[in-house]
C-alpha cells in the first residue's frame, strides 16, 4: 500500500471494488451505487422523482429513456457535481453530500458533450487529467501510453485534439476518464452523434473494460445500445423509473418474442378501423405503420393476409427494448 | 478493479483526496494553464517587449519631446516620460488582467469547458478559481517584469523601488481581474465583453491618471479617478518609480488596500459565481 493511503483502515481504492468499505452508509448494502427514493428538483421542476436502484460491483447498469426523462441529472448527481434534492444516495459506500472530492477521486466519467482541451495534444490531455488525481507526472505518463493504446490512438498522441473526429474524440474522453482506474465509470451517452462505424468501435471497448471486471453505468437513448452492453438496467420516463431488469427480461416481461411491422399506402391505415382484432397478442398503432405482437410472427401475416390485408412492407423481427419502452410509455425513444 | 492492461505488479494508486491540501489541487489548475501557455510563450513574452518599447517610444519620446518644451508644472519637473511610465505600466498590466479574465475563463465555463472536466476529478470549484487567480498573478509577474526592464533601459525610472513597481502593477491587474472573473462565471457568451472594455476597461485606461496627471481635468471631474481602482494602482506605480513613497505614506497605504480590498471582494464574489456554474442546481 502506497505512503498516501494512510488514514483508514481499508480505504484503499482496490479494495473497494472487491468490496465496498463498511462505512456506516453502506452498512446495509454491497451495491456500488445505492438509491432510495432518489430526487432532483430544479424550483418547481422535478427532473429525478424518487427513483431507487442499485448498481453491484462488476456490472454494467444503464439509464434507458427519452432526452429530459431524467438521466442526466441522475448521472450527475452520482457524479458528485450536483446535489441531491430529496432522498438517499450512496456511492461507493460514501454520502456525495460529504465525500464528493473522495468520491471523484475514484470515478471515471465520461459526459454528454466532450470536455477535451482542444489547445492540448492528445496525450497531453490525458496527462494533465492524471495530475488532477493527484499521479505523479512518471505514472501518468505510463498510464496515457497504455491507454493512448487501448483506445487505438498512439498515432495520434502528439496531435492537437481539435482535428480530431467525433469518434476519437469520444474514445480520448473515454481514455481520459481512465487514468485513475477508477472504479466506476460513470458514460453519459456514450455514442450519441457518432456514425455506426464509431458507434460499434466504442462499444467494442466498452465491452472489453466490461469484461475485465469494470463497473460501467450508462446512459442511452439507443435502445441496441443497452442492449449490447447492459447486463441490467432501468427504463426511465418523465423523471421516473417504469421498469428494471436485463434486456432479455424486460422484453420477455413487457412484450411478445416478435413483432409484425406492417406499412400501408398513405392513407390506408386510417381506414383499416378494426381490422386487426385479434390478429396478435397486442396492437400499436404508430403514425407510419401499425406494430402486431406475437410469439409467432408468420403466423400474424398469414392472419392478416387471410383478412385480404394488403401491406406495402411487412416485417418481422424479434422485439426490443424499443417496443418495451413502447409499451411502457405509448411513445418512441427517439422522436 | 484495474482498468488497464497488465494490471499486475506494483502500481501507483490514485491518493486520498482527504490528504492532499488545497495548495496542491489548485496547483493542478496552474499546471493546466502553464501547458496550454507553453504553446504561445514565445510569441507571448516578445509581445510583452514589444508593446512598452513602441508605447514609450511613440509616447514618452515623441509626444514627450513636445510636452516637455512646454515645461507644464503639472508634471512638477519631470519629464514626460517619466511621468507616463508607471502609468503606462500599471494600465497595460490592468488591461492584460482584464482579458485573462474574460474570454479565457468563459472558455473553461462555456467554451471547451475544461473547468467542468476538472470538477469530475478531486478539483474543486474553489481551486479552479485560486488557480486561475494564481495563473493570472503569473502571467502579470511576466508582463510586468518585462515590462519594468523596459522602463529601466529607457532610464525612465528615478527609483531602485521601480523593482517593487511591478508587484504593485500586478496587484492593479488582479483588483480588475478578479472581480471581472466573478462576472464572467455568470455570462454564457463573450456579447458583454465589449460593453466592459469599452465602457469600463478602456476609459479608465485614458482617465486615471496614465496619460496626463488627472489635476488637469476639470475639478468636478476629479474625484471620480478616486473611484477608479486604476488611478490607485497608478499612483502607486509612480511613487515607487519616482521614490516619491516616503513623502506620502499614508496615502500609499491607502491605494494599496484599495487595491488589496477590491481583489478580496473579487475573490469572494468569483468563489460564489465559478462554483454556481460549475454545480448543477
Amino acid at each position: 500500500m502506497s505512503e498516501t493511503l494512510t488514514t483508514d483502515a481499508g480505504e484503499s481504492a482496490r479494495e473497494h471494488a472487491a468490496a465496498p468499505a463498511a462505512q456506516p452508509a453502506a452498512a446495509a448494502t454491497d451495491s456500488l451505487i445505492h438509491a432510495r427514493g432518489l430526487t432532483k428538483r430544479f424550483g418547481e421542476f422535478t427532473a429525478v422523482d424518487g427513483i431507487d436502484f442499485d448498481v453491484q460491483p462488476g456490472e454494467a447498469f444503464g439509464f434507458l429513456g427519452p432526452n429530459g426523462a431524467g438521466k442526466t441529472s441522475t448521472m450527475r448527481m452520482i457524479g458528485c457535481t450536483s446535489p441531491i434534492s430529496d432522498g438517499r444516495l450512496t456511492v461507493l459506500g460514501m454520502d456525495p453530500r460529504r465525500d464528493g472530492t473522495r468520491i471523484r477521486a475514484r470515478l471515471g466519467v465520461v459526459p454528454q458533450a466532450d470536455t477535451l482541451d482542444n489547445e492540448l495534444t492528445v496525450r497531453e490531455n490525458l496527462l494533465i487529467y492524471g495530475r488532477y488525481f493527484g499521479l505523479p507526472r512518471d505514472e501518468c505518463a505510463r498510464r496515457a501510453d497504455e491507454l493512448l493504446d487501448f483506445v487505438q490512438l498512439t498515432d495520434r498522441g502528439k496531435d492537437l485534439v481539435e482535428p480530431l473526429s467525433g469518434g476519437m474524440k469520444r474514445r480520448l474522453t473515454i481514455a481520459r476518464s481512465l487514468i485513475n482506474e477508477p472504479d466506476l465509470m460513470l458514460l453519459d451517452e456514450p455514442t450519441t452523434g457518432l456514425d455506426p462505424q464509431a458507434r460499434h468501435l466504442l462499444w467494442d471497448r466498452l465491452y472489453r473494460l466490461k469484461q475485465r471486471g469494470v463497473t460501467l453505468v450508462l446512459t442511452t437513448h439507443y435502445m441496441d445500445e443497452a442492449e449490447q452492453l447492459c447486463d441490467r438496467l432501468v427504463v426511465m420516463d418523465k423523471a421516473k423509473i417504469v421498469a428494471e431488469g436485463s434486456p432479455q427480461q424486460l422484453i420477455e416481461r413487457y412484450s411478445t418474442k416478435e413483432v409484425a411491422e406492417f406499412r400501408f399506402a398513405p392513407g390506408i391505415q386510417e381506414t383499416l378501423d378494426g381490422q386487426f382484432e385479434g390478429l396478435a397478442d397486442r396492437i400499436e398503432r404508430l403514425p407510419d405503420r401499425v406494430l402486431l405482437y406475437a410469439d409467432d410472427g408468420e403466423a400474424v401475416v398469414q392472419g392478416a393476409h387471410g383478412r385480404g390485408l394488403r401491406p406495402e412492407t411487412v416485417l418481422v423481427r424479434r422485439s426490443t427494448l424499443e417496443d418495451v419502452f413502447l409499451r411502457l410509455t405509448g411513445r418512441s425513444l427517439i422522436d | 478493479m484495474s482498468a488497464l492492461a497488465g494490471a499486475e505488479g506494483a502500481r501507483v494508486t490514485t491518493p486520498d483526496p482527504r490528504i492532499v491540501s488545497g495548495w496542491s489541487t489548485m496547483a493542478r489548475v496552474v499546471e493546466h494553464r502553464a501547458l496550454q501557455y507553453r504553446r504561445t510563450f514565445r510569441a507571448s513574452i516578445f509581445g510583452s517587449f514589444g508593446i512598452p518599447v513602441l508605447f514609450l517610444t511613440a509616447m514618452g519620446l515623441g509626444l514627450g519631446g513636445y510636452v516637455d518644451k512646454s515645461a507644464d508644472a503639472a508634471l512638477h519637473g519631470l519629464t514626460y516620460l517619466q511621468f507616463l511610465a508607471p502609468g503606462l505600466l500599471a494600465a497595460t498590466v490592468m488591461q492584460t488582467g482584464s482579458f485573462e479574465a474574460t474570454f479565457p475563463i468563459l472558455g473553461g465555463l462555456q467554451w471547451n469547458k475544461v473547468f467542468h472536466a476538472m470538477f469530475s476529478t478531486p478539483i474543486r470549484p474553489a481551486d479552479i478559481v485560486y488557480g486561475n487567480v494564481a495563473w493570472i498573478a503569473f502571467r502579470l509577474s511576466l508582463v510586468g517584469a518585462v515590462f519594468g526592464i523596459v522602463i529601466v533601459a529607457f532610464g525612465a525610472s528615478r527609483s531602485a523601488l521601480v523593482v517593487l513597481a511591478v508587484p504593485a502593477a500586478v496587484l492593479t491587474g488582479l483588483a480588475f481581474a478578479t472581480p471581472i472573473m466573478a462576472f464572467t462565471a455568470t455570462q454564457r457568451t463573450p456579447d458583454r465583453f465589449a460593453t466592459l472594455f469599452r465602457f469600463g476597461v478602456t476609459p479608465l485606461f485614458l482617465f486615471s491618471g496614465t496619460f496626463f496627471p488627472i489635476e488637469s481635468l476639470p475639478s468636478y471631474l476629479q474625484p471620480i479617478a478616486w473611484l477608479s481602482p486604476l488611478w490607485h494602482g497608478v499612483e502607486l506605480c509612480r511613487m515607487l518609480m519616482l521614490g516619491t513613497l516616503f513623502e506620502t505614506p499614508l496615502l500609499a497605504l491607502v491605494h494599496l488596500l484599495v487595491l488589496v480590498t477590491l481583489t478580496a471582494v473579487g475573490i469572494a464574489f468569483a468563489l460564489r459565481t465559478v462554483e454556481a456554474r460549475l454545480v448543477k442546481g
